[in-house]
């Protein structure tokens, strides 16, 4: 149980508890790899490949890859970020993502990858799919437009919440969030106080009336990259983050 | 020599990323100093007479005017900068992208709740510019070679960059100043 392996990351020595997986190792460690369709509690899926890293030179996705002794990782190096970097593009031009508009914005996980790998602007061509919102539940709005399809909400619903009011229809590019009800979000048993709410990344899945309690410029990560808390509580001396250009980051947002 | 030349337009954007240009304030005393403004809605010079260094773009392309301005910025500008979200994603006038064209006219011509259009008609003069299928971000249409996010970008966002690049030092924000929204 308490058995324990070390590994290499980036060069960095590190250790893990024997079938940790190389993301929560790297983690516990202070060392942050970037994911989108994982989030601590629920069973890893390996979907979105943001967290794509070099396991002896082979590509593995870090949050299903579990830690085995003398592996040796790469993570922050030029080919990795740029693999990143592509991912969330194809996601920004595979949706429609507005976020001068988008309630979101500043607390958006796929913004803040954005921001933090340093994209000003997508290099793919937009697609401007048409998709649906669904406002039919009193305290929830779901967005399609918004949707990255990480499942994250589908796997919260079914694992912790033990209700699956989401799920998935088509293949695909045509492959859709779906609920688990006749017609609408508002026929499933789907409650403000499911987990499954906050599991969101993005803005696809909102809490209705709490849009700008906290006013935009002074969200979590217009203050800081994603990824600085895992640096920082690890080593209280690490200062601020590395967004993807490498250069520290100082003053205020304004 | 001849201080170098900036040029600027508004395509299918708000004016808001030039809003933010102004908003450098005082700071623009200071880049009078060293550029010069050349076609812009600031100066209102409508044609390119001589080159310049950088032109800033605001807005994306909804229509064929929209094109042959951007078009020739891209001749006529050694670096061209996407300003703001319009330019870099297409922004607010892109929702018109999930609605035919078509239906898109009728609704703002004819069957808008405060249009009063007895003859039903669609403008169609040769004069106006057509509208493009859908509105399209700058580099879409011609290359560009940075790119200022933002909803606007703030006047520090437009100084750094605009700062570095006539100081021929990269382009590197720090992470403050680029936003999407």
């Amino acid at each position: 149980m308490s058995e324990t392996v070390s590994f290499t990351i980036d060069g960095k020595r590190l250790t893990a508890r024997a079938g940790q997986t190389i993301l929560a190792a790297a983690e516990a460690s202070g060392v942050y790899i970037p994911r989108l369709c994982h989030k601590d509690g629920l069973n890893p899926v390996g979907g979105c490949r943001v967290c794509t890293v070099r396991v002896n030179g082979r590509p593995a996705s870090a949050c299903t890859q579990p830690v085995s002794a003398g592996i040796v990782v790469d993570n922050d190096t030029d080919e990795l970020r740029s693999w990143r970097r592509q991912i969330v593009e194809m996601l920004f031009v595979e949706g429609n993502h507005f976020c001068m508009f988008c309630e979101k914005s500043g607390n958006c996980e796929l913004q803040a990858l954005a921001y933090r790998l340093g994209i000003t602007a997508p290099r793919y061509p937009y697609l401007w799919p048409k998709r649906d919102v669904d406002a039919s539940h009193p305290d929830i709005i779901l967005d399609r437009n918004r949707c990255i399809l990480c499942g994250r909400c589908e796997r919260t619903s079914r694992d912790l919440d033990g209700k699956s009011v989401f799920g998935f229809i088509e293949r695909g590019i045509h492959k859709t969030l779906a609920v688990n009800a006749e017609a609408r979000l508002g026929d499933t048993g789907l409650d403000l106080t499911d987990q499954a709410v906050n599991a969101c990344p993005v803005g696809a899945i909102l809490k209705k009336r709490t849009a700008y309690r906290t006013p935009v410029g002074q969200r979590q990560f217009d203050r800081e990259p994603i990824g600085t808390g895992v640096e920082t509580r690890a080593s209280l001396t690490v200062r601020g983050g590395e967004p993807g250009g490498g250069k520290p980051v100082q003053g205020e947002a304004r | 020599m001849s201080k170098p030349r900036l040029a600027t337009c508004s395509l299918a954007g708000c004016f808001g990323c030039h809003m933010s240009i102004l908003d450098i304030d005082e700071r623009m005393l200071e880049l009078a100093e060293v550029i010069q403004f050349h076609k812009s809605p600031i100066t209102d010079i409508k044609t390119f007479t001589e080159r310049c260094r950088i032109g800033l773009v605001e807005g994306g392309c909804a229509n064929e005017e929209n094109v042959e301005v951007l078009r020739a910025f891209r001749r006529n500008c050694d670096i061209l900068v996407s300003v703001g979200d319009c330019a870099t994603m297409g922004g607010i006038p892109a929702l018109r992208n999930f609605v035919e064209i078509e239906e898109c006219l009728r609704e703002a011509y004819v069957d808008g709740p405060s249009t009063h259009n007895p003859d039903g008609v669609i403008p169609r003069d040769i004069e106006l510019p057509l509208l493009l299928d859908k509105v399209r971000p700058a580099h879409e249409v011609v290359h560009m070679d940075y790119s200022l996010p933002g909803c606007p970008p703030s006047a520090d966002t437009i100084w750094a960059a605009v700062t570095a690049l006539l100081s021929e030092s990269p382009v590197n924000l720090p992470y403050p100043l680029v936003k999407y929204d």
